[in-house]
């Protein structure tokens, strides 16, 4: 008995010693869906950038989910070291009900810390049998849309803003046109699925519907991995910037240990080849560079922000909140 | 000798003590947790988070789904404990086999299975539709996905007594000359209404708490293909966790009362026929 006991002991020792031989430095990197390539791509590339300017390895592991479900594990006590959320509300909500993060992180890289953006476009089948070339086309009677639903879904909430943008553009601001812009628009949704990867089976598996609101970045990935005899984007004439920020989550770093390579870690996505990775996964990169070689897969359009639309936490109070505006919008259409 | 000396596996207390704290650890503090947080907020809060029209067509959406899956798989499951247990027939043992699918399987694939059969392209869905009949993305569509995840409930709570009830019993009945019907009625019925309603009650709870299957084929439109713990993802959605607890407790005080009362039924039941 005692002899295993001092076996085992020895064993555990032998584990804790061998254990940073195996890797230096462990980082968590608490991201949402659509991302899970990007980053696969970027750890490799970011371990041997460290290893080649520290001598330290660093491992970089990565958790997928909803951007909201994400950033409540977080709030919950999920051990990240950094987030790379799908918008800056849901790391708002990490700083504001937890504490994990300043209020300011935004300020903290540049372009508000958003190092890679994407914007919102048509998926539609090949041919695009209902040309379908602008937002206005969306709301003609038998034209069928797709999109999730914004409350349960980060990427929906872009797909509504970016409408909504477009129609407040059109009407010359007045926000009750816009409003039965979206109605109409709402109309011609028939389901509303509760993610993006789900309004995506629905559109791409199912066949329901003759458009697909969604992220550029997705609907590149839908052509490219499901043919291109199938499917085709159309780039509407104008769209909403949608921004994905990064974060360092300071609590946990600290605690961890690990602040230095954290923010290296997301330092190195605004260099050369972090903006590369990002470009190569259909994200668009912010460095001039690095776009003007991508310029062929990433069309120009117009793209306004969300802060023409107030920023996220009042888009998130006037829109999406219980009683919201996107409430009263899907209660009309539905009628 | 004492009743506890007798008793094959010594050690009341010891196993009362670790039954009642396995329960508290896995049951009842997650559970106070969720009454706490719900405590925690105003009565209007509470009646505004749990009772607007929306979540009540919710509640509606989930209660009578799981409800009509219910009794659905009430009648359709003793049916096939019934051919399990009385026939014997080449490939049984597959179809018992088949029968625990639906326990087994992820809920997200089953949803996404059911929705490909009965969406409007599927090898269901499509010909249906052309009688008219919608199945994915309405309330009907949520109704299939309840009784699919329910039917295992029904079938594996009836068969181990169907396979007790021993044939003398219904010799016994023909000798005295009752008839099919009246066997069936009055000599099995009664002996396996328990199990029924205990596989009732368990299919039932699972329908009325079920995500993942039903989400894909429900369509998910307010007030009307919505189911209610959809609502509680959407409230959690906006960082909103008391109103998610709020219809999250009305939801399980409601089960409570109905599993209560199928419970307190069986007793009554029991207590019925053992007098007779």
């Amino acid at each position: 008995m005692r002899l295993s006991i001092r076996f085992v002991s020895a064993a555990l020792a032998g584990l804790l010693l061998a254990g940073p031989a195996l890797a230096d430095t462990t980082l968590l990197n608490v991201s949402y869906d659509p991302t899970r390539e990007l980053y696969q791509d970027y750890n490799t590339a970011f371990a041997k950038y460290w290893k080649a300017k520290t001598g330290e390895t660093v491992k970089v592991n990565q958790s997928h989910g909803g951007s909201g479900a994400q950033a409540r594990s977080v709030i919950d006590g999920s051990p990240a070291d950094v987030v790379t959320l799908g918008l800056a509300y849901d790391v708002d909500a990490i700083s504001e009900k937890a504490g994990l993060i300043p209020a300011d992180w935004a300020n903290r890289l540049p372009y508000a810390s958003t190092p890679y953006t994407s914007t919102i476009v048509f998926l539609v089948r090949k041919g695009n049998p209902k040309h379908v070339k602008d937002w206005d086309d969306l709301i003609k009677p038998g034209v069928s849309v797709i999109t999730p639903n914004p409350k349960t879904s980060g990427g929906a909430r872009w797909n509504y803003l970016a409408a909504y943008g477009y129609a407040l553009n059109k009407y010359n601001k007045d926000e009750g046109k816009a409003k039965d812009f979206l109605i109409s628009l709402f109309k011609n949704v028939p389901v509303l699925d509760s993610g993006a990867r789900g309004a995506t089976t629905t559109f791409v598996q199912r066949g329901l519907g003759d458009v697909l609101l969604a992220w550029e970045n997705e609907a590149i990935l839908a052509v490219n991995e499901l043919g291109k005899d199938q499917f085709e984007i159309v780039v509407p004439s104008l769209s909403i910037l949608a921004e994905p920020p990064v974060s360092v989550v300071d609590k946990n770093v600290d605690k961890h240990g690990t602040r230095v390579v954290a923010e290296e870690y997301l330092k190195y996505l605004y260099s050369p080849e972090g903006q590369e990775i990002a470009a190569r996964n259909h994200y668009r990169p912010r460095d001039i560079d690095v776009a003007k070689k991508h310029a062929s897969e990433f069309p120009a359009v117009s793209l306004f922000t969300i802060q023409a639309l107030g920023g996220w936490q009042t888009a998130q109070k006037t829109h999406f909140a219980d009683g919201g505006l996107f409430d009263s919008v899907i209660g009309a259409a539905k009628q | 000798m004492s009743a506890a000396k007798s008793r094959v596996i010594p050690g009341f207390a010891p196993t009362l003590g670790v039954t009642i704290l396995y329960l508290s650890l896995v049951v009842l503090v997650p559970l106070s947790a969720l009454f706490l947080k719900t405590a925690g907020m105003g009565w209007d809060d509470f009646v505004t988070a749990a009772f607007s029209p929306r979540v009540m067509a919710a509640y509606r959406l989930s209660f009578g789904g799981a409800l009509a899956a219910g009794v659905i798989n009430l009648f359709a499951g003793l049916l096939v404990a019934w051919v399990l247990v009385r026939y014997d027939f080449p490939g049984r043992k597959i179809l018992d086999a088949l029968v625990d699918l639906p326990f087994a399987l992820p809920t997200a694939v089953a949803g996404i299975a059911l929705t490909t059969i009965y969406g409007p392209k599927g090898i269901i869905g499509e010909p249906l539709l052309k009688l008219g009949i919608k199945v994915a993305y309405t309330p009907l569509g949520v109704l299939v996905a309840m009784t699919f995840i329910g039917l295992p409930f029904v079938v594996r709570t009836v068969q181990p007594v169907l396979q007790d009830l021993e044939a003398e019993h219904e010799e016994a009945a023909t000798s005295l000359g009752a008839t099919r019907i009246q066997i069936f009625l009055r000599v099995i019925i009664p002996a396996i209404l328990p199990a029924l309603l205990t596989g009732f009650a368990l299919a039932f709870s699972r329908a009325v708490g079920e995500y993942g299957s039903v989400i894909f084929i429900a369509g998910n439109m307010p007030g009307l293909s919505e189911i209610a713990p959809l609502l509680i993802v959407t409230k959690l959605e906006q960082y909103d966790y008391r109103g998610a607890t709020a219809i999250a407790t009305v939801m399980l005080s409601a089960s409570f009362l109905l599993l209560l009362t199928i419970n307190s039924l069986q007793k009554w039941r029991r207590k019925r026929f053992a007098g007779e």
